[in-house]
């Protein structure tokens, strides 16, 4: 699938390299590079995930990147079921209907 | 450190005082000292104004809620006698959906009346969605720069909510991943708009939660004919606290003890990619409460106006399984489904509670929205997915990063106090060692002064700590 002029799309690009981080990073975070995502409407003709692309953020910015996701969606939810919330319920029910 | 870098961030004082119209070094008087409530009077706002521009938005006035079945809840775990009355202040009902929303307040406020186009927060917590809120109202652009995603893209469901939340108010949401260069980008967007810098530690933000302390004092006389004997704050950057304290003093209830409370998650390094979501926490806690409360000048402005050891009379831990607990509780026993970075505070007030007379009151000072990813399940449920061991116990056996431990009993939630002392003493150890990095200290007799009133303190005591160290 491609993206056309115009479509709502979702953009990747590395801020700071490997080997340009902040000397005060713990070393784990000074082994990956600084990465940004950022959100705006297609200023290319036409273009593939992967792309590098140019976009007009909702405010009116231009930013570069590549091309990451076509009409990207929000996917967060409410998780699944942790059973031990269930059971602090049930506890908690039960202590307030004992007597005083 | 590339070129780009080094260049912007050498720009970095000439940038800032441009993004945000203070000259921070007006306020200066000595190697250490800076006159801070000056500050706060020439550059802030008048708590009669505040109000208003408040009003303006429909911000503050939310409801002061007893809650009478977690004061039996308590009372059934408290020695006789014992067990406070728990007032919360229900600062969900904020337009934003957090007490946020009061300093994002007159910090658009003033933006706007400074002729701003637009606002820029460096946040991934609920102060991002008040900017967008209030941005929205005054018709300015709004940015938003988040720290949200490891290396592995992965990101807190927590943050994912509120980078949705600030693009339902109309903000451009710049996510970066883990890491304190998250400045260089901020940085780098406020010299190519020209917007103005909406820190969360302006003399202006901090005096919009002076009306928290106010609000909830004027509702406890209302309520009960007098002050409230404690109330307990959540504390991170420590503007939440000031304001509040300062509040509070402003309507005259100086005698209403202020406790700090932060979640505990000792041992995790907050610029750690491989740690970023092995915490179920990412505000008010630990990670930002004490490195703030113990030197607050390392925020996105000079001079903080977030000065939370000045005011500070007890400063308390709760473990992320307390904090938890207390949220289902807060929604099984109350009826109200809050956020639980919220209930920070509320967790710490059960405890505090049951120290306390069954005559005295206290007032939990905050509740958060909630909603998908913000919510005590899905964050559960992430850290079950990152091997987090989340087990019933005793909550102390807790170690941050590797469990969540919910009390086997409520009476088992236990705010455990931090010590003052230690805490002023490393303030002092911390201003002295950032001092001489400039280069030889000599301290006058306003530095020992503005030390002490910065520790809340005595001259003696600062100079005691000095000739320690």
């Amino acid at each position: 699938m491609k993206a056309k002029q115009g479509d709502w799309v979702r953009i990747h690009s590395i801020v700071l390299n490997v080997g340009e981080r902040n000397p005060q990073v713990p070393e784990d975070t000074a082994r990956v590079p600084l990465e940004m995502w950022d959100k705006g409407f297609l200023l290319n003709t036409e273009a593939a995930v992967g792309d590098a692309v140019e976009v007009e953020t909702i405010i009116g910015r231009k930013v570069k990147g590549t091309l990451l996701e076509i009409e990207p969606a929000w996917d967060h939810d409410f998780g699944r079921c942790v059973p031990e919330i269930i059971s602090i319920d049930r506890q908690l029910k039960a202590i307030m209907k004992e007597e005083a | 450190m590339g070129t780009d870098y080094k260049a912007l961030m050498d720009r970095k004082n000439e940038i800032m005082k441009k993004a945000i119209g203070i000259d921070y070094s007006a306020f200066e008087t000595g190697t250490l000292a800076f006159d801070f409530e000056r500050m706060m009077k020439e550059v802030g706002y008048t708590l009669k104004e505040i109000r208003e521009i408040q009003s303006q938005t429909g911000v503050g006035n939310t409801p002061l809620l007893e809650l009478r079945n977690m004061t039996r809840l308590v009372r059934k775990v408290a020695p006789a006698g014992k067990g406070a009355r728990i007032f919360l202040k229900d600062e969900a009902s904020n337009p934003s959906g957090s007490f946020k929303a009061r300093r994002a307040a007159t910090a658009i406020y003033h933006a706007q009346r400074l002729g701003y186009k637009g606002v820029i927060a460096a946040t991934s917590g609920n102060y991002g969605a008040a900017v967008a809120s209030q941005a929205a109202m005054r018709g300015l652009d709004c940015i938003i720069v988040q720290e949200c995603y490891d290396s592995k893209g992965k990101g807190q469901p927590e943050i994912i909510e509120k980078a949705r939340k600030c693009e339902a108010y109309g903000a451009e949401v710049v996510q970066l991943s883990v890491g304190p260069e998250l400045f260089f980008t901020f940085l780098q967007l406020l010299d190519e708009t020209g917007f103005f810098n909406a820190s969360l530690y302006t003399p202006f933000g901090i005096a919009g939660v002076e009306t928290l302390g106010y609000e909830l004092t004027e509702q406890m006389r209302e309520r009960t004919g007098k002050d409230a004997d404690a109330v307990v704050v959540t504390n991170a950057g420590g503007g939440n606290l000031t304001g509040t304290a300062r509040g509070l003093i402003k309507a005259g209830a100086e005698a209403t003890t202020v406790i700090g409370a932060s979640v505990n998650l000792k041992g995790l390094h907050m610029a750690s990619d491989k740690q970023f979501n092995r915490k179920s926490f990412t505000t008010g806690h630990t990670g930002f409460g004490i490195p703030f409360t113990t030197f607050p000048d390392r925020s996105d402005v000079p001079r903080s106006a977030g000065r939370p050891l000045r005011y500070m009379d007890r400063y308390v831990t709760v473990n992320q399984g307390e904090v938890f607990y207390m949220t289902e509780a807060l929604a099984q026993i109350e009826g109200l489904e809050r956020g639980p970075a919220g209930n920070t505070s509320l967790a710490a007030a059960f405890s505090i509670a049951r120290e306390m007379d069954e005559k005295q009151t206290i007032v939990v000072q905050e509740t958060e929205y909630t909603g998908a990813g913000k919510h005590i399940q899905p964050q559960l449920s992430f850290a079950r997915q990152n091997g987090i061991d989340i087990r019933f116990g005793d909550p102390a056996e807790e170690i941050p990063g590797e469990s969540i431990v919910f009390p086997e009993h409520p009476s088992l939630i236990k705010a455990r106090d931090l010590d003052l002392e230690k805490i002023r003493k490393s303030y002092i150890t911390n201003s002295l060692q950032r001092a001489g990095e400039k280069g030889p200290v000599n301290l006058t007799e306003g530095d020992l002064k503005y030390l002490a009133e910065e520790t809340k303190s005595s001259i003696d005591f600062v100079s005691k700590i000095i000739k320690e160290v």
